[in-house]
């Protein structure tokens, strides 16, 4: 037997057993070395070091892309460490280290049960690390520490042994309170990460060691001892003393959840069905003979296998050829392969059991965050939250005619490939327009379509997605019906930041149970009345139904909330999507007989009250923005400053780190297209700098009028700003 | 002055002498077609008969945007419509405007089907209730499909007071002309929601094509008629409540139903 058959033996071995398993995820702000970590372990299981060397030699192979396409874009991995006498087996996923796609670590998170917290010693927390810690929390991912570059502490900064003992400890300190700031309760029941608990380790990916005070006491190297290693830059004796992936691999393994121990809370964090449910306690379970409950979390192209579906199976086993359900479609699937990830390649096995990542072929109809399983009405997962929104267009042409059926094919698949972007046909122009969450995010999807997909476009330049919303209360405002014979009363007012924030960070959704809702709103300051009424959701804004005992209105709500849908989705300004609106039904009279209240009467009575009250209630456009962090040598900074704020820009803070200053600075995503370059001249191309979504604000009051005609002229609309009575019939 | 003709039931020949004087002497005619229509006839059909040119306006254009009202200020205005005019209730809004803009109307009567199913069937018109209308179901944009069930509370709440139902199906630009069959299959569905048996057991009338050489007239349990050949639109159906001895007679000699409602009647 082959030295990786065996491997594929133990593997499977250890899949069917729980409590033997851990699924994590490594999660970090930019350059903080999640990558080379990754590759440490990759390399420290084991199983890999052998065929990473052979790697190099594969990758000159005629093959390089297509296994390329593989690597870089599913970083999952299973592999086995001994720990204790007993060998576990630990399945990661690497969240790809893109600068503003938040999309990628959430959707990493729903797979895993915990995560390993990567910082870099110098730099310490930044935006990103919060962003990627609240992200788990949310999910119910329990962390562990590793700050990482450790040598630059002593090698760059000179610092003696106690003045970096006091950072390290300042910096524990730090993500606890971060901890405790996001998430009380977890804080409580302790998830602190504590160094001398085991919960913390130090090294440098760069040079593959790591300590812990476990570490310590398993090998007898104490801190001095790795002071001195680094002071003498003899790391090389230290990472076979103390090699990286043991440290961190056992501290994984001691202090992460199995599936076992993890699924109850995680469950109890993604799912909102009942719990006591033959479903319910199979996934707290993780029962492997349970029916099947599987997350996909992310979907990537096989050159070879066509679509491949990587996600969390939380319930039951999949095998080939089994029949599944996947949410929000009608047909079935029928599964092809099922298999793990070890390095760069997916095994093919037999069968997964419930508590593993798994990775299927077969599921033609799922997308990323679809909820698979053998029930016929189960209640599917909440969906992925994405901590940014797309904020950027572009239209995308085909350069050659001939390619505009490939090029709709590949829309589709990158689409998939790429949850936080957005694919709508032009109904009017017929362009493909792509809405991402940057402009840099849509340059590289741009690539990726001539690159990878071997099709040749033409793109426009990026355009700003604003966003609608209300400033105060207006109504209640008549909406009749063309027939004349149905009326309804609509009420539009701002909704509260506080209910914003429960749907934007998921904890509210129709799907809930209608008490558990009421009470979470409630809670949060809306009205019983409110609360009890709440009849959809759509983005971050809501539909009210306050009226009571009104005949037949329940079978008209689907028509109302349609009007409502499409409102939210163009509203009335300028067509763009609205956010943060609160629209109430106070009245509605409705014609007795079913077809005179049918769609085409309704609909438009609907969605007409809506845009003249939201007019009324001084609907105004918010424009995205974005933080901008950068990291510049003195000298350059002045010019750093400068390109900021020629940009509506505001910087926020700043800090001086040796002769590095950081610049912590926010500005409209309008204004920031084309900064690469000239940030890149300002500074002699010595700025590093990193982006980050900032939600919106209200677009200045003299430029609204001015852009509202910018966009309604692009979208071929009637020119003006719009008035309410334009929405009003007589 | 603004006329509104009703056309009767089935073809151009079906309008009044009265209705034909009024057509042929207006300055203009105008016709709807969407909320009943002539199923004999055509326009050209119509045109010859009448000898004049009709316009045909749309939905849009009757209940949204009446441009043509008015040149009733002015001029004789003839508004055809299939059956009797005002029966369908967008009319009576067409008349309330005409009014408000100091225009005199008056009304031309033609045969409607609501007086049609009492003759084609021998079911009493006194003893109808409420009548109601099925809707096409409709899957909304959100991915829900609604299939209204006032139509079903409607017959209900008339049973349950001793009187039959007209039940109208419903006519869709996309979706076309409802059934016997698919308004009898709707309605069974809901039976089946409910865990009830209104409609399922009960005898039902289809009909079709009234006011034709060949009108059909069909009565049986309703789960028969589901699947029953009614031939081509319009149809429309009734859901009689327990049956007078003279209705249940006629309904077997009209409407062929099965002889064992006889029975029924005589025990009542």
């Amino acid at each position: 037997m082959g030295r990786r058959k065996k491997m594929v033996e133990r593997v499977k071995a250890l899949m069917s057993n729980p409590d033997m398993v851990r699924n994590i995820g490594i999660v970090a702000h930019i350059d903080h070395g999640k990558t080379t970590l990754s590759d440490n372990l990759l390399a420290g299981a084991g199983m890999i070091s052998q065929d990473l060397a052979g790697r190099q030699l594969f990758m000159d192979s005629d093959e390089e892309e297509q296994e390329r396409g593989i690597t870089i874009d599913s970083a999952n991995v299973s592999m086995v460490h001994e720990y204790d006498n007993n060998e576990y087996l630990i399945n990661l996923i690497d969240t790809p280290g893109h600068v503003d796609f938040g999309g990628d670590v959430t959707r990493a998170m729903r797979a895993v049960d915990g995560a390993v917290v990567v910082i870099d010693a110098v730099e310490g927390t930044m935006p990103q690390t919060e962003t990627v810690l609240r992200q788990a929390l949310k999910e119910h991912v329990r962390p562990v520490l590793f700050i990482n570059k450790v040598d630059r502490l002593i090698n760059e900064l000179q610092e003696g042994g106690q003045e970096m003992q006091m950072r390290l400890g300042k910096l524990i300190d730090l993500v606890n309170k971060l901890i405790k700031g996001m998430n009380e309760e977890r804080y409580k029941a302790g998830w602190k990460v504590d160094a001398t608990g085991g919960t913390v380790a130090f090294g440098s990916a760069l040079y593959n060691w790591a300590i812990s005070v476990p570490m310590m006491q398993k090998t007898g190297v104490s801190f001095n001892d790795v002071y001195e290693y680094c002071r003498n830059e003899d790391m090389k004796t230290l990472a076979e003393k103390c090699p990286l992936h043991e440290a961190v691999n056992d501290m994984v393994i001691r202090h992460l959840p199995s599936p076992i121990e993890a699924q109850e809370g995680r469950v109890g964090a993604i799912w909102h069905g009942d719990k006591t449910s033959e479903i319910g306690k199979s996934m707290k379970d993780a029962d492997a003979n349970g029916d099947i409950a599987f997350m996909v979390t992310d979907i990537a192209m096989d050159p070879h296998a066509g679509e491949v579906a990587t996600g969390r199976l939380f319930s039951g086993s999949l095998t080939r050829g089994m029949e599944v359900n996947v949410s929000g479609t009608t047909a079935k699937n029928r599964i092809q392969q099922v298999g793990v990830f070890m390095g760069p390649e997916r095994l093919e096995v037999e069968k997964i059991p419930a508590g593993n990542i798994a990775a299927v072929t077969g599921l033609k109809d799922a997308i990323v965050g679809s909820t698979v399983t053998t029930l016929e009405d189960m209640m599917p997962f909440e969906s992925i939250q994405h901590a940014s929104e797309p904020v950027v267009t572009v239209a995308v042409e085909a350069k050659h005619m001939k390619d505009l059926p490939k090029l709709v094919e590949v829309l589709r698949q990158v689409a998939k490939e790429d949850p936080t972007l957005q694919i709508k046909l032009d109904e009017e122009t017929g362009e493909h327009l792509l809405a991402g969450m940057g402009e840099l995010h849509l340059e590289v999807i741009g690539h990726r379509i001539q690159r990878d997909k071997g099709v040749e476009i033409t793109t426009t330049p990026p355009i700003v997605v604003y966003r609608e919303s209300v400033k105060s209360h207006a109504g209640p405002v008549e909406g009749k019906s063309p027939n004349r014979h149905n009326r309804f009363y609509i009420e539009i007012e701002p909704l509260d930041p506080e209910i914003i924030k429960l749907i934007k960070d998921g904890e509210i959704s129709m799907r809930m149970p209608e008490l558990e809702r009421r009470e979470l709103l409630m809670n949060a300051g809306m009205s019983k009345e409110g609360a009890k009424g709440l009849v959809d959701i759509y983005e971050s804004n809501i539909f009210l139904d306050m009226t009571k005992g009104i005949q037949y209105l329940n079978e008209t709500m689907e028509l109302i909330l349609e009007g409502f849908t499409e409102v939210m989705k163009e509203g009335p300004l300028a067509r763009e999507p609205c956010m943060g609106v609160k629209v109430k039904l106070m009245d509605a009279k409705l014609h007795e007989d079913a077809v005179h209240r049918g769609p085409a009467q309704v609909i438009p009575a609907s969605r007409q009250a809506i845009q003249a009250a939201m007019l009324l209630a001084e609907d105004v456009l918010f424009e995205p923005y974005q933080k901008v962090f950068i990291q510049v040598p003195q000298e350059q900074m002045g010019g750093a400053t400068k390109e900021i704020q020629g940009r509506r820009g505001i910087i926020v803070n700043m800090t001086s780190e040796g002769d590095t200053t950081v610049i912590e600075s926010k500005a409209p995503v309008s204004e920031l297209f084309g900064f690469a370059g000239d940030i890149r001249s300002a500074t002699e191309g010595r700025a590093m700098w990193s982006t980050e979504f900032a939600g919106f604000d209200s677009l200045p009051a003299n430029m609204v009028a001015e852009i509202v005609n910018e966009i309604r002229e692009r979208k071929g609309l009637k020119a003006g700003v719009p008035q309410p009575e334009d929405f009003l019939s007589m | 002055m603004l006329y509104f003709v009703g056309l009767g039931l089935f073809d151009e020949k079906d309008v009044s002498v009265k209705g034909l004087e009024v057509i042929k002497n207006a300055d203009k005619v105008y016709v709807e077609f969407y909320t009943s229509r002539l199923m004999g006839a055509d326009k050209e059909k119509m045109e010859n008969l009448y000898g004049r040119e009709i316009h045909v306006l749309d939905r849009q254009e009757v209940e949204q945007d009446p441009w043509w009202l008015e040149e009733a200020k002015e001029m004789d205005i003839a508004f055809l419509t299939g059956g009797d005019t005002m029966v369908s209730t967008t009319h009576v809004d067409i008349r309330l405007r005409a009014m408000e803009l100091g225009i005199e109307t008056r009304l031309i009567h033609g045969a409607s089907i609501v007086s049609a199913i009492c003759g084609l069937t021998g079911l009493q018109n006194y003893r109808f209730g409420k009548a109601a209308t099925i809707p096409h179901p409709y899957t909304s944009s959100r991915g829900n499909t609604i299939i209204s069930e006032t139509p079903y509370d409607t017959i209900l709440r008339n049973r349950q007071l001793g009187l039959h139902t007209a039940v109208f199906l419903d006519i869709d630009m996309n979706k076309g002309y409802m059934t016997v069959n698919q308004g009898i299959e709707l309605l069974l569905k809901i039976d089946e929601k409910r865990g009830q048996n209104l409609i399922k057991g009960s005898i039902a009338v289809g009909i079709a094509n009234a006011g034709s050489e060949k009108p059909i007239v069909k009565a049986d349990f309703a789960e028969y008629l589901e699947s029953y050949d009614f031939g081509s639109p319009l149809h429309i159906v009734v859901i009689p409540a327990d049956l007078h001895f003279v209705e249940a007679e006629a309904l077997v000699k009209l409407a062929d139903a099965p002889e064992s409602i006889l029975e029924e009647g005589e025990e009542n």
